[in-house]
């Protein structure tokens, strides 16, 4: 399985210009809310680059940066993310995860994972009433799921081969 | 020897996070602690929200102020009409108006009156739906600060959060951490409107035996000391027993929460007597009307008034809080946010002159009633 990395610039612009449209399009298409760019980016980098280590670190400082937007306390996605970032790493290790139906499935698998973990540092340590909608819950991965699929296309052009 | 090199470093990561996320719940005003953090990401993502906004609002007013100007007439003729329709309404409510402060004045009442606003624009959201804030494009270098209200020409929006340099945080009140002191207008009842987890304004701490209906206008009671009194907050929507003793009362926002563009932080309030001259009061909707782009500053000398407003300007002198909105002088006049007004304050209550714009009896930002001279209940003075 090949391994990949990224231009620095790459690895800073693009989790930064998920970061920007997520907080600047809900503004304008309410809907967006449904949409976690910055986790598909994680899922992404992390995937493609194989290694457990560049995941969760890809995964926390995503997810802190994505905190620190909110007036929540800072560490809730900065957790979910980092177990998300992990996770794809070891199993990009492990599969080859390149076409559009295992992206859509993995993208699928981790939107829940991320969710869950999610929730659960909300509940369990910040105390905040969260309310788990099944409905939100699928519809949310379902849309993340096809456009990663999409997405991820795009950001292929950006890989290098290690 | 690896795979258990990488879980380590996981296990420490989470550690971290988990502990600096106990560490920012155990204390009070956790942000104050992520300060740093937050403006760097701040400072990382509102230069590019600031400049797609500046460049969207470019073509947008190429486009509705050369381009698409279809139905302008006709727009211009029914607007007409609706003038001269408000300006027989104002003529009886300035009436109304004079008398509550003649009795106010009377009585000794103390109000709040809003003295400075900044208008600003939404450039971005918090991007999460658990966190329902937005980001404006004003700070403390136009002197907004922590705990200030801010507000539409249709109601309150909600309050700054954390003011950066030259953009500041705001939460919404359908956010379920925030709460406002509230009052419904009919029936003078006093509440709290929070914000729930799917991100709807309920009326809290009304009693089941108290008379509450759909339709209900709600304001703010001016008892948190953040929001000036009087301010539209929403309507009743719905009604329903809730638990223990109190009702369950779902809210409409006035404001239309989810397509904020451009807000009002109000910068400064004042406490005191009302005036009978305290009639011409700004609205809200006045403000952000002046501050439209195709409108250029004018420095207070060039402004020269129309002969039918200045006149009675030396008769009916200008309130001290309508002074410091309008005023060239005043700061928010500097930082894009009010622009000297020049006519509506010269205009006496009771003058419907053809030429000079309504100002006498102004209603409270998106309301009927005078923000900035509301009449306060007799046992609430500020």
């Amino acid at each position: 399985m090949e391994v990949y990395r990224f231009n620095p610039l790459v690895t800073i612009l693009v989790p930064l210009g998920a970061l920007f449209l997520q907080a600047f399009l809900p503004r304008h298409f309410h809907f967006f809310f449904l949409f976690d760019l910055p986790l598909l980016v994680v899922i992404f980098f992390s995937v493609a680059r194989r290694s457990q280590v560049a995941g969760l670190l890809t995964g926390s400082l995503i997810g802190l940066l994505q905190d620190a937007l909110t007036h929540q306390p800072i560490g809730m996605y900065g957790i979910a993310k980092t177990v998300v970032g992990y996770g794809a790493s070891s199993l990009g290790a492990k599969l080859d995860i390149e076409n559009v139906g295992a992206r859509f499935l993995v993208t699928l698998f981790f939107y829940a994972v991320h969710e869950v973990v999610y929730f659960a540092v909300a509940r369990g340590l910040v105390k905040l009433t969260l309310e788990w909608s099944w409905g939100h819950e699928i519809g949310g991965a379902l849309l993340n799921a096809a456009t990663a699929a999409i997405l991820f296309t795009l950001l292929d052009r950006l890989k290098q081969r290690a | 020897m690896s795979r258990y090199r990488n879980v380590t470093f996981l296990v420490a990561i989470l550690f971290v996070q988990v502990l600096g996320l106990a560490v920012q719940v155990k204390r009070s005003g956790a942000g104050e602690h992520t300060r740093v953090i937050r403006l760097w990401t701040v400072s990382a993502v509102s230069p590019l929200e600031k400049a797609l906004l500046w460049f969207q609002n470019g073509v947008g007013n190429i486009w509705s102020n050369y381009v698409y100007l279809r139905g302008v007439r006709q727009e211009n003729r029914d607007l007409k009409f609706e003038i001269e329709r408000l300006r027989l309404e104002q003529v009886r409510l300035s009436d109304d108006a004079q008398q509550a402060r003649r009795l106010q004045a009377l009585l000794g009442f103390r109000e709040t009156y809003i003295a400075k606003t900044v208008a600003a624009q939404v450039i971005g959201t918090s991007g999460s739906e658990q966190s329902r804030s937005i980001y404006i494009d004003k700070g403390t270098s136009a002197g907004v600060d922590k705990d200030m209200a801010v507000i539409t020409a249709d109601g309150l929006v909600g309050k700054v959060l954390r003011a950066f340099g030259s953009t500041s945080q705001v939460l919404l009140i359908n956010d379920q951490s925030s709460g406002v002191g509230v009052i419904l207008d009919k029936t003078r009842l006093q509440g709290v409107i929070k914000g729930t987890a799917a991100g709807e304004v309920i009326l809290e701490k009304v009693m089941t035996d108290e008379q509450v209906s759909p339709g209900d206008r709600i304001v703010t009671s001016g008892g948190d000391q953040i929001f000036p009194k009087g301010i539209t907050v929403g309507t009743v929507m719905k009604v329903s027993p809730g638990a223990d003793l109190f009702l369950n009362i779902r809210v409409k926002p006035s404001a239309s929460l989810s397509r904020l563009e451009e807000v009002l932080v109000i910068t400064k309030k004042e406490d005191r007597p009302p005036s009978v001259a305290d009639s011409n009061s700004v609205r809200a909707v006045d403000i952000l009307t002046q501050r439209l782009p195709s409108v250029p500053d004018k420095p207070a000398a060039d402004a020269a008034p129309a002969p039918e407003a200045t006149k009675p300007a030396a008769a009916a002198p200008k309130p001290q809080g309508q002074a410091a909105v309008n005023s060239p002088a005043g700061p928010s006049t500097g930082q894009g946010g009010v622009k000297p007004a020049t006519s509506p304050t010269a205009v006496p209550p009771k003058k419907a002159s053809p030429t000079a714009k309504p100002a006498a009896s102004a209603p409270a930002p998106g309301g009927s009633q005078p923000a900035s001279s509301q009449p306060t209940t007799g046992d609430q003075p500020h």
